[in-house]
């Protein structure tokens, strides 16, 4: 983990620190025998149920009896060191781990207690309503107007060019982008910054008007301006949609999100409101690492 | 008689300077104290050394190869007989051939003409020294520069940069060789072109619409009987490369879409190589086959629908053709749609967008400059393409576009009209050079408006 994240958030939320980090250091390797999550992993009247997932690359276990509630209008946030299934977790949910060809998920995640893994579910629709961006701007090689209006042409949702127009207007503004491009809307999307791409992917994510938000690190390649401007998106759309987040910026975490989850080697250790994780924090393994005694 | 063996002499000799050099670079680096107080690392001034010692040898041999012809035969043709030498330019020529065949024992071995059996004696013994000398000057120039070469290293002679400029100057030889052989074949094609033109005119050329050069051979119809309208021969080509790309393009994109993106790898694995061994397949194999096979199925359904077929018809040889050059389009392209990045696939399908939907709105878009390139490839094959031809379509020049009779294409007619003992500068003859330009100069064409439009593509979307 970055040092100065960790500065800053001592800074945000003052920790008393515990034990010598050579210590620290061993228990990250030893995986934890009590496989419990502690905290609060549940809420009333969850979007996404996650019940028992375990998923595996081949015959090697990425995720391991994970379970956790995904909450109405709230922004969850998964942090946790590098390689510890964060991102396989969060492609669980709108089953975009389907198209590695290894890997295989057991257990129960449902989308508005529809099991979401049921062989009759269509993975198309629910990925229109789980809808994802990925930790590397990947807008395609169309117009920025294009990229936005692709979900909606997809699924047929406008009549006409004038509904189309307004979705792409709103999406844009929704994703602070519509001032930088509104006159060059036919020019092609790769032509913008990497901040600035990174918005058209989220502006392209909510054309399509989904429920549930799964963002897979969006700030790791942007600068602290456009950061700024992603994580005041992500307050607003929160209004409308569920949100998951994952991210190794631990004041990221603290600003944005409601509830935070710590994972450790494909388990998942700990869950609470945020404060209560990063100012007191039940598990030594999660205290170690919001402390950043190692990571 | 060391100048069989000069080429290999030379090579060996520069290995030898190489290691004295290299050795001479470390000896140099003791005493100066240690290998960094050299300018250069010790091979780079090994590779100097044995630089000056090949190249002046090969440059003088290159230069002797050259001119050897020209040196020696201004010899021998001094010292012939008065009553020889009277002959006329081109007569002398012959007379030189001549004594050269009798002196390199070929199919005229022994000649009735003693003055030519003694020019023959003469050419091989001026041959012998020249080679001779022309060996030991070689020596010489590999010997001398590289001693030089060898004493000038010290720590401070930047051998690697002259290395790295010697390197630069033999890669710039090569493109050389490449644009300018190029350039060459252009040239004389557009020559023998020329001469074509000044017998028939352009415009016949161009917009005639009777091909029947055979006939043109007759004195009184050269040039003027317009039997050398290339219109038919055009039209012809046309339309086989088009039956060919109407059956390549569809079958080969679609097998690469397949294969890149619905096959598993293993199926992709075995049956990628076997599509490509269609592109192995001898074509003179696919013309037989064209001829035997499917022209008469061709003819057999076509005259039970009750359409006139000929035996041979330009929809059997397209046909073929498009299956011979299906591997040029599925291959390439498979390549370009594999190297669409996952991430473009997975932002279109986290959209919620359909496997199929994600191929047709993302991914071809990507791939789409090197599909087109792909396609270019099998056109040029397509057009360029002349055994299939000969077998399935048939010899005769028709202007005509239906793929039931039987056509004609440029490269046919090219072969057709310079197999057999020909006259040079016979119009018909050199009909074959301006058959040959106007073919590239379609190609060029064609590559130029493919770039066009890949660029224009380009534009609009990176
Ligand atoms: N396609 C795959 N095939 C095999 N193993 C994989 C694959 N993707 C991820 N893994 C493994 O699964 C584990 C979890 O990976 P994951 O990408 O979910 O980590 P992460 O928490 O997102 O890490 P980071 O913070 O570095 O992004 C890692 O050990 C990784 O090596
Ligand atoms: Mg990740």
């Amino acid at each position: 983990m970055d040092v100065t994240a960790s500065r800053m958030t001592d800074q945000i939320f003052p920790i008393v620190a515990v034990g010598d980090s050579a210590e620290a250091h061993e228990r990250m390797h030893v995986r934890p025998l009590d496989r419990k999550t502690i905290g609060s992993p549940f809420v009333d009247n969850p979007r996404m149920m996650c019940r028992d997932v375990d998923v595996f690359y081949g015959d090697k276990q990425a995720i391991n009896k994970v379970s956790i509630d995904v909450g109405q209008n709230q922004v969850l946030a998964m942090i946790g060191p590098s390689g510890c299934g964060k991102s396989t977790f969060l492609r669980c949910l709108n089953r975009m781990n389907d198209t590695v060809s290894s890997c295989r998920v057991q257990g129960e995640i449902s989308l508005d207690g529809i099991d979401i893994y049921h062989s009759s579910v269509d993975v198309v629709p629910l990925r229109a309503r789980v809808g994802m961006v990925f930790q590397k701007p990947n807008p395609f090689p169309k117009s920025i107007y294009d990229n936005v209006a692709y979900g909606p042409r997809i699924h047929g949702l406008t009549r006409d060019k004038n509904e189309l127009d307004e979705i792409v207007h709103t999406s844009l503004i929704k994703a602070g982008l519509w001032e930088e491009v509104k006159d060059r809307l036919r020019e092609p999307g790769t032509g913008l910054s990497g901040g600035q791409q990174q918005r058209l992917c989220i502006a392209r994510a909510i054309a399509v008007g989904p429920e549930v938000i799964l963002m897979d690190e969006p700030c790791s390649a942007l600068d602290p301006i456009a950061t700024a401007k992603v994580e005041e998106l992500i307050a607003e759309l929160r209004t409308q949609f569920s949100i998951v987040i994952v991210t190794h910026a631990m004041q990221q975490a603290s600003r944005v999100s409601q509830r935070t989850a710590y994972f450790h080697l494909g388990d998942l250790i700990e869950v609470g409101p945020t404060e209560k994780i990063f100012t007191n924090p039940g598990h030594k393994l999660t205290e170690d690492y919001i402390t950043g005694r190692f990571g | 008689m060391i100048y069989p063996y000069i080429i290999p002499s030379i090579l060996a000799l520069s290995a030898g300077v190489y290691i004295l050099g290299l050795r001479r670079a470390e000896k140099v680096a003791t005493y100066s104290g240690g290998l960094s107080e050299l300018h250069s690392l010790p091979t780079h001034y090994g590779v100097f050394a044995a630089l000056c010692c090949a190249m002046p040898a090969l440059l003088v041999l290159v230069l002797w190869m050259i001119f050897e012809e020209k040196v020696i035969t201004s010899m021998v043709a001094g010292n012939l007989p008065a009553d020889l030498l009277r002959q006329s330019a081109n007569e002398l020529t012959l007379v030189i051939n001549e004594v050269k065949n009798v002196a390199f024992g070929g199919f005229t071995a022994t000649s009735g003409n003693p003055a030519i059996e003694k020019a023959a004696v003469a050419y091989m013994a001026h041959l012998t020294s020249a080679r001779n000398m022309v060996s030991i000057l070689v020596v010489f120039c590999s010997i001398i520069p590289a001693w030089f070469a060898i004493k000038s290293i010290g720590k401070d002679l930047r051998a690697r940069n002259l290395v790295e400029g010697a390197v630069r100057i033999v890669l710039f030889a090569c493109a050389g060789v490449a644009i300018l052989t190029t350039i060459g074949i252009v040239f004389s094609v557009m020559f023998e072109a020329l001469r074509f033109f000044q017998a028939v005119p352009l415009t016949d050329f161009l917009f005639g619409l009777q091909w029947s050069p055979q006939i043109a051979m007759r004195a009184d119809q050269a040039g003027s009987s317009g039997a050398f309208g290339a219109v038919p021969v055009l039209t012809g080509t046309f339309l086989i490369a088009m039956i060919a790309m109407l059956v390549a393009i569809p079958i080969g994109l679609l097998a690469a879409i397949y294969l890149s993106e619905y096959a598993s790898s293993s199926l992709r694995n075995w049956a990628k190589p076997a599509l490509e061994i269609l592109a192995g397949i001898p074509t003179v194999v696919f013309g037989f086959f064209a001829a035997l096979t499917v022209a008469p199925i061709i003819r057999e359904l076509g005259t039970a629908l009750g359409f006139t077929v000929s035996s041979e018809s330009a929809l059997a040889a397209g046909l073929i053709m498009g299956i011979m050059i299906i591997p040029f389009v599925s291959s390439l392209s498979e390549d370009v749609i594999h190297a669409v990045p996952q991430s473009m696939r997975d932002g279109s399908l986290a959209l919620g967008a359909t496997h199929f939907e994600t191929i047709r709105h993302v991914v071809i878009p990507a791939a789409l400059p090197g599909i087109v390139g792909s396609i270019l490839l099998a056109v040029s094959r397509a057009v360029g393409e002349t055994m299939i031809v000969v077998m399935a379509a048939g010899l005769s020049a028709n202007l005509s576009f239906n793929p039931l009779a039987t056509v004609t294409t440029v490269t046919v007619q090219i072969v057709t009209l310079l197999v057999g003992d020909q006259e040079f500068d016979s119009p018909k003859t050199l009909a074959a050079f301006a058959l040959g330009l106007l073919l590239f100069v379609f190609t060029l064409a064609l590559n130029f408006f493919a770039l066009r439009v890949v660029r224009k593509y380009r534009e609009h979307y990176e």
